[in-house]
């Protein structure tokens, strides 16, 4: 049942985040590749003043997969490399809590381009 | 021999009438809002399989709650890339605009996409290279941005 709740505020929050995008499609010129940065850089911004964080905790994966979740994970890492390590941690802390997600990308989608022939748009 | 500005026969009229109705109950309501409810429920589909996939960390894999929303991340982008690879996510894409592409299914679509597409012209300068098209904007920025937060943070410590 808990798990039910979970699965339920990932998909509302989750879609609400999408639907937000849409809408920037839909009423501004801006192109998806904008929207995308602009989304990573809403993410670390919102998460740095405090904002992030209740949503993530209240939503988990509906947080997590947008792409705001990947500036919160930039910010949250940050953050603690700055406690950590000291100031160094400045240049190390974003990327090494993104590294997994990074690394994943790079490696699937070379892969994937690998072996699969590009095929005609639809 | 051929009137443009001859009025269609009654039979010609009723079907064009027709067809005119049909077009108007197949159109949606509002493209902006058929366009809003096709990017939230793709979108949060999305995210509620990435739910199932911390669930499932967490409960049957005996992950930690870091790992186990990396581990979700890693399977929505795994998924991505090979939906990309055998054609059906450029359909899901166009469909669901934002709600295919604001999940990190965006960042994974956008790296294999040109990465496929430039793969004959060269495994460096073409995939290599190309892979980072959208995603390469994207960690400029995001990266940019977090090293400021951090400077920020490491003089304030709020």
């Amino acid at each position: 049942m808990t798990i039910l709740i979970h699965l339920l505020k990932a998909f509302a929050v989750g879609g609400a985040i999408c639907a937000f995008g849409e809408l920037l499609v839909l009423r501004t010129k801006l192109t998806p590749a904008r929207i995308l940065v602009g989304y990573i850089v809403a993410g670390v911004i919102l998460s740095a003043l405090g904002l992030y964080g209740p949503i993530a905790d209240f939503a988990g994966a509906g947080a997590s997969i947008p792409l705001t979740g990947f500036g919160h994970a930039l910010t949250t890492g940050v953050k603690r490399a700055v406690q950590e390590i000291g100031f160094m941690g400045v240049f190390t802390g974003g990327l090494t809590s993104t590294a997994a997600g990074i690394s994943a990308a790079v490696f699937f989608a070379a892969m994937v381009a690998l072996v699969f022939k590009p095929r005609p748009k639809p | 021999m051929f009137d443009k500005n001859a009025r269609p026969s009654p039979r010609r009229q009723a079907q064009l009438d027709r067809y005119s109705r049909l077009v108007d109950r197949l159109s949606p309501k509002s493209p902006m809002a058929q366009g809003l409810l096709r990017a939230f429920w793709v979108g949060g589909a999305i995210c509620a399989l990435g739910q199932c996939f911390i669930e499932a960390g967490l409960h049957w894999l005996d992950m930690t709650p870091a790992s186990a929303s990396t581990f979700a991340s890693v399977m929505i982008v795994l998924l991505t890339a090979l939906l990309t690879g055998v054609g059906v996510f450029d359909r899901i894409g166009q469909y669901a605009g934002a709600g295919a592409f604001v999940p990190i299914s965006g960042f994974a679509n956008a790296m294999v996409s040109p990465a496929m597409e430039f793969t004959r012209e060269g495994l460096v300068l073409g995939l290599g290279a190309k892979l980072f098209t959208i995603a390469g904007p994207v960690l400029v920025w995001g990266t940019s941005a977090s090293v400021i937060v951090g400077i920020l943070y490491a003089i304030f410590r709020w």
